[in-house]
């Protein structure tokens, strides 16, 4: 394995025709950590990470490995590793020589796509042609694409798109074991959702633009904490609750207080005599910043 | 050179790790025997007089019936070539394997030179396989009818290195192709509307009308029956003035080269999304 280096992202930005996809992001992901690069669907994620692999050139601005771009790089495939969507593979070819014919353009041991069909869980589907695959088996293929010269940096596009849970599952151990490696990883993701067990940073882009990075806990911004509550006597609760100075509103469900503590509900509850068939606090504060920071595309 | 040496042998593996090649191959060397077969048969029991002719006397003086024959290989067989390169450098778009393919390696113009090489090869692999097909089926005919199958004989030798040559040739006009053309099916309607309808019917309207003369012998399949020497076509129809053969060889390099590297800057160097 080659030592994870920091990829550097500086005032990068790209316009297709009189689409500006990217505009002047400037961040950098850091080597040992699982970085989520999160945006809605067509926030310039994929063509951000295509730009540091040198597969779309950028209108301005650099990305780089350590200030290396990747068509300098002395040994792409053993420096990166990268999988960006699912569909590029040719369906007649078999996963091993998939794996074969690329490691032959890196000058790789042709050991190293055995290797690394196992290591993704596919050696015994190798010799079957890619074109039978499911897309979960495309997802592991692309995986191990990308791990096929032991590389120090990981660049993933939406690597769990399309798994099942335990796939997803056992993705998020795999980048977890990666980063503790000491590798870079970058992992692009439209749901927070998806990666927020398994990431460490997160850089969120929206419309092209850099909204918000640092660790994942500093995505927590906002303190709305609410709490539903629900129980026989409907109104009682909803009066007591109004009287003591909440913010009730009525849902199907039962009502929802904001800006309130369980304990603090269900002392005013107690203290009117109110009966109580159901109390819970919603702790959604990290989706609830993440979809007030990308706005009305987080919903997609 | 290491480098390239990695990128030719990613090539060719690319090539052989799918069906394509011999499917393509398979169908050339039966239709390449098949039509030398026959028409070796029709013109040495004409030439016999086993079949009677008529006024016929076979082929026209200047035409021997082995170079004629074999010469199949490469007069029809030719589009073979032609589709192998065109469909091997438009899979790279139809698939989407030009990212993986620029990931492994960077360099993209070593990337398209290996690739152009490699099909040069498989290329000048397709003219032997034509040959043993033409030469096996037309060689039997002309012996079962009693005549000499001539197959170490100046001219055929002459033949055989010139039909590789060609077809080799002619499938890095099929790469040239593939990338300016990335569409995988417009690429395969136009190799073979032009082969087999535009370009025979421009060689004969060359033949008849006088200012489409002097450009008709640097058609590319003008210039590849100049190179082999010998083709029916030049038998059949509007005989124009050929080229030397060897000025038949440079004018197809350069309808390659020049395909290539167009492809190259309109296709192949464009951002990969």
């Amino acid at each position: 394995m080659t030592a994870g280096v920091p990829l550097h992202f500086n005032a990068l930005s790209k316009r297709f025709g009189d689409v500006a996809a990217v505009k002047d992001l400037t961040f950098t992901v850091e080597p040992g950590r699982v970085t989520g690069f999160l945006g809605p669907n067509g926030a310039g994620k994929t063509t951000t990470m295509r730009m540091l692999l040198g597969l779309v050139t950028p209108t301005a601005g650099t990305a780089t490995f350590d200030g290396i771009a990747y068509r300098d790089l002395p040994s792409p495939m053993t420096t990166v590793g990268a999988a960006l969507e699912a569909a590029s593979f040719h369906p007649g070819r078999s996963a091993f020589n998939h794996l074969a014919v690329y490691a032959r353009a890196a000058a790789i041991p042709l050991e190293a796509a055995r290797v690394a069909l196992e290591r993704v869980g596919l050696a015994e589907y190798g010799s079957r042609r890619v074109g039978g695959y499911s897309l979960g088996m495309r997802q592991r293929l692309g995986l191990a694409f990308a791990l096929l010269g032991d590389p120090g940096v990981l660049v993933l596009d939406e690597p769990v798109n399309g798994l099942d849970p335990e796939g997803i599952k056992w993705t998020r151990g795999f980048l977890r074991h990666m980063a503790d490696e000491g590798r870079t990883v970058m992992v692009s993701s439209h749901l927070l959702s998806e990666v927020a067990q398994s990431v460490d940073e997160v850089v969120v882009i929206t419309h092209g633009e850099l909204a918000h990075t640092g660790p994942l806990s500093s995505l927590d911004m906002t303190e709305t904490r609410e709490v539903l509550v629900d129980g026989p006597d409907r109104g009682s609760l909803q009066n007591a609750l109004t009287e003591a100075g909440y913010l009730v509103s009525e849902l199907r469900s039962g009502l929802l207080v904001s800006g309130a503590e369980a304990s603090d509900v269900g002392h005013v509850a107690f203290a009117a005599g109110v009966e109580l068939s159901a109390l819970s606090q919603k702790r959604s504060g990290l989706e609830d910043s993440f979809l007030a920071l990308v706005g009305e595309g987080g919903s997609l | 050179m290491k480098n390239l040496s990695s990128a030719l042998a990613s090539e060719v593996a690319k090539l052989v790790s799918v069906r394509l090649w011999w499917v393509l191959a398979l169908i050339m060397v039966g239709y390449v025997a098949v039509v030398a077969g026959g028409l070796a048969t029709v013109f040495a029991g004409i030439e016999t007089g086993k079949i009677p002719g008529g006024e016929a006397h076979g082929l026209p003086p200047g035409f021997p019936l082995t170079t004629t024959v074999y010469s199949f290989a490469t007069s029809i067989g030719y589009v073979f070539p032609v589709l192998l390169g065109a469909l091997a450098a438009t899979a790279e778009f139809r698939y989407q394997t030009l990212t993986p393919t620029f990931l492994a390696d960077p360099r993209r113009g070593r990337v398209l030179v290996a690739k152009s090489l490699t099909l040069t090869g498989f290329g000048a692999a397709y003219g032997v396989i034509a040959l043993v097909g033409s030469m096996a089926a037309g060689g039997l005919a002309i012996a079962l009818f009693g005549l000499d199958p001539a197959f170490l004989s100046d001219e055929v030798l002459t033949l055989i290195w010139r039909s590789i040559i060609v077809m080799a040739l002619w499938a890095a006009i099929g790469v040239g192709l593939g990338v300016l053309v990335p569409s995988q099916v417009a690429a395969i309607v136009i190799v073979l509307a032009f082969t087999q309808f535009v370009e025979p019917l421009l060689r004969t309207a060359a033949g008849f009308i006088d200012w489409l003369e002097p450009y008709g012998k640097f058609l590319p399949g003008s210039a590849s029956d100049a190179l082999v020497g010998s083709s029916v076509f030049t038998i059949m129809g509007g005989s124009t003035a050929q080229l030397e053969w060897w000025q038949g060889g440079l004018v197809l390099l350069g309808y390659a080269v020049l395909a290539t590297v167009g492809g190259f800057f309109t296709s192949w160097r464009r951002d990969v999304t």
